[in-house]
């Protein structure tokens, strides 16, 4: 259905910054060159201050493998070190089924069902610890 | 229905844009065989771990790729096959968390879930060959078979 | 009486049938265009019947040349079982029962058969019996091929239509906004828990929902293959953004998980279907008040 359109990502992804958040959208088939290339590229980004969230938007992937997925925690490693949170965005269905049949869960990231949710997510999280809208409850 | 014309082919896996190659031919074989689109997903997965297996591991190889039909499904077999140093303990490397390099040590046993057939021949020093089979429509009762 | 055969050289009786087929077949093919199994199938045209009819007398003739008569899967018949399938769905799609079908297909024999008799009638009477014989098990043999068709093209309905059930049998219902719901009911088989894990997945995107409830109060028994179901749906919903929430599971459920050793630790659970919509609208924001009594205040 959508095979015709993905061609080879063999350039750079763009890292755009709006604000203090790091957008990064991923699109058709990556390299794996692309992909390490990525992870350098936010971790140099994330190390300027004042970045607090990364946002990585996969709405546009059909696949992620174990290789893609490591470089995925990898960022999110990274990034936590420089005191800036990772979400993961618009992860496909067929794309997450095909990842927990994988054997990858990726309990470290965080997850947003689009940019936009990501975005208000880290918004949230860092102006309004007066909201006290805790995301844990006690069953 | 039967038009099979574009399935078969083989690739060679010597770089990362090969890697892209086989994952797109892959998800085309199998669109155009009738699979839905998340076991198009995990084929397309699970070539591309065994590709890049083929390629870390084996130091580069090719991908064989056939249409198959069993008792009237149609199904897709892809074998991977590299002239490298071969795979010395096959247990072990199936095992989950086995790595002998990058990744996340998913590579062979991930792949292996995401199939319904998988089979794998390897002796130290003479390379690799992967094959693994997936049917549109789950794995095909065993009936009638001839 | 001379002990003499047709062409001289001796032949069984099924390759005398296959040399009578592909001499006679114009004839034959004639013959059965105005048969009700040729005649109803092929409404275009007349040739169109005759030319089908051709194909399946050559097919008869190379099953008899084999001296596989009885043999469903000859390999004659294989040139033509697609043809034979497309004929029996066609007239299966028209309200023919098997059994009407298969009368039809039996009407093709005394055409045939007549011709035979026909042309050895100057031949010994055991001869003509012998021959007849081998031709009417061809028929047969015919007869099951269609039948054969027929059935595979029924198990094949019934594996659609299994696929369909399994589909209505999983609804979604948008319980709030950004809050999806699939109340299950009756057993899951691995199969079913595909399904129902897929459509909700999907039905995250649909509705934008943050959250999604798997319910299985009606759900009589959970096996081990059932319970990863469920947790690979909880995990595959968290990575794409969406919270999901198991309620309604029994005790004797929730026994037979923890005898199976399965941790469901990582998974949010609660008692009924109310009570994971009541958690999910609270961690939306909103408020759930008691209304109060209308006289409260004015007391």
């Amino acid at each position: 259905m959508t095979g015709a359109f993905p061609s080879p990502y063999g350039g750079q992804v763009p890292v755009l910054r709006i604000g203090d958040v790091l957008l990064v959208t991923l699109q058709g088939d990556l390299h794996d060159g692309t992909a390490e290339q990525l992870q350098q590229d936010v971790s140099e980004a994330a190390a300027d201050s004042r970045v607090k969230g990364v946002v990585i938007d996969l709405s546009g992937v059909e696949m992620v493998d174990s290789f893609l997925g490591r470089v995925l925690s990898d960022i999110a490693a990274k990034t936590r070190l420089l005191a800036a949170e990772t979400v993961v965005a618009g992860m496909r269905p067929a794309v997450a089924i095909t990842l927990v049949e994988l054997g990858l869960t990726l309990p470290g990231l965080r997850t947003a069902l689009s940019s936009d949710e990501a975005l208000r997510l880290l918004g949230e999280a860092s102006i309004s610890p007066r909201h006290g809208r805790t995301r844990q409850e006690s069953p | 229905m039967q038009t099979a014309g574009g399935v078969s082919a083989c690739l060679p896996i010597h770089s990362d844009l090969d890697l892209v190659w086989v994952r797109q031919h892959v998800r085309q074989a199998a669109a155009q065989l009738g699979f839905g689109l998340v076991a198009q997903t995990k084929l397309v997965t699970a070539a591309s771990e065994l590709a890049r297996n083929t390629l870390v591991h084996g130091g580069g190889g090719q991908m064989a790729c056939a249409p198959v039909s069993r008792g009237g499904v149609p199904g897709l077999r892809l074998a991977f096959s590299d002239e490298g140093p071969g795979i010395p303990d096959l247990e072990q490397a199936l095992r989950d968390g086995y790595t002998s390099g990058e990744g996340l040590g998913m590579g062979l046993g991930g792949a292996r879930r995401l199939v319904h057939e998988f089979a794998i021949d390897s002796r130290p020093g003479s390379g690799t060959t992967v094959t693994v089979t997936s049917w549109v429509s789950g794995p095909p009762r065993p009936r009638e078979e001839k | 009486m001379p002990e003499q055969e047709a062409a001289g050289h001796q032949e069984t009786p099924a390759q005398e049938v296959g040399d009578f087929l592909r001499r006679r077949r114009e004839q034959i093919a004639q013959r059965w265009a105005d048969a009700a199994l040729f005649r109803t199938v092929f409404t275009v045209s007349r040739e169109e019947a005759v030319e089908a009819g051709r194909a399946v007398v050559e097919a008869l003739a190379a099953v008899a040349a084999a001296e596989r008569v009885e043999e469903q899967e000859a390999d004659g018949f294989a040139v033509v079982r697609e043809q034979l399938a497309r004929m029996a769905a066609s007239r299966s799609r028209a309200g023919s029962t098997n059994s009407q079908i298969s009368a039809e297909v039996d009407a093709l024999r005394p055409a045939v058969v007549d011709l035979l008799v026909a042309e050895l009638a100057d031949q010994p009477a055991e001869h003509v019996r012998e021959s007849t014989t081998a031709l009417t098990v061809l028929m047969g043999t015919l007869r099951l091929v269609v039948l054969e068709t027929l059935l595979s093209a029924g198990q094949e309905l019934i594996n659609r239509q299994h696929l369909q059930l399994l589909e209505v049998a999983t609804p979604v219902i948008k319980l709030w906004e950004g809050i999806v719901a699939v109340p299950l009911i009756g057993t899951l088989d691995s199969a079913r828990s595909q399904v129902v894990m897929e459509t909700l997945l999907d039905s995250i995107v649909e509705q934008h929902a943050r959250f999604a409830i798997l319910d299985i109060t009606g759900v009589p028994t959970v096996d081990s293959l059932v319970a990863q179901h469920l947790m690979k749906t909880v995990a595959a919903a968290r990575l794409m953004g969406a919270e999901c929430i198991v309620s309604g599971i029994r005790p004797a459920i929730a026994q037979t998980i923890v005898h199976l050793g399965i941790d469901l630790g990582s998974v949010k659970t609660r008692a009924s279907l109310a009570d994971a919509l009541g958690y999910a609208l609270r961690q939306q924001g909103a408020h759930i008040v008691p209304q109060e009594p209308h006289d409260a205040g004015s007391r």
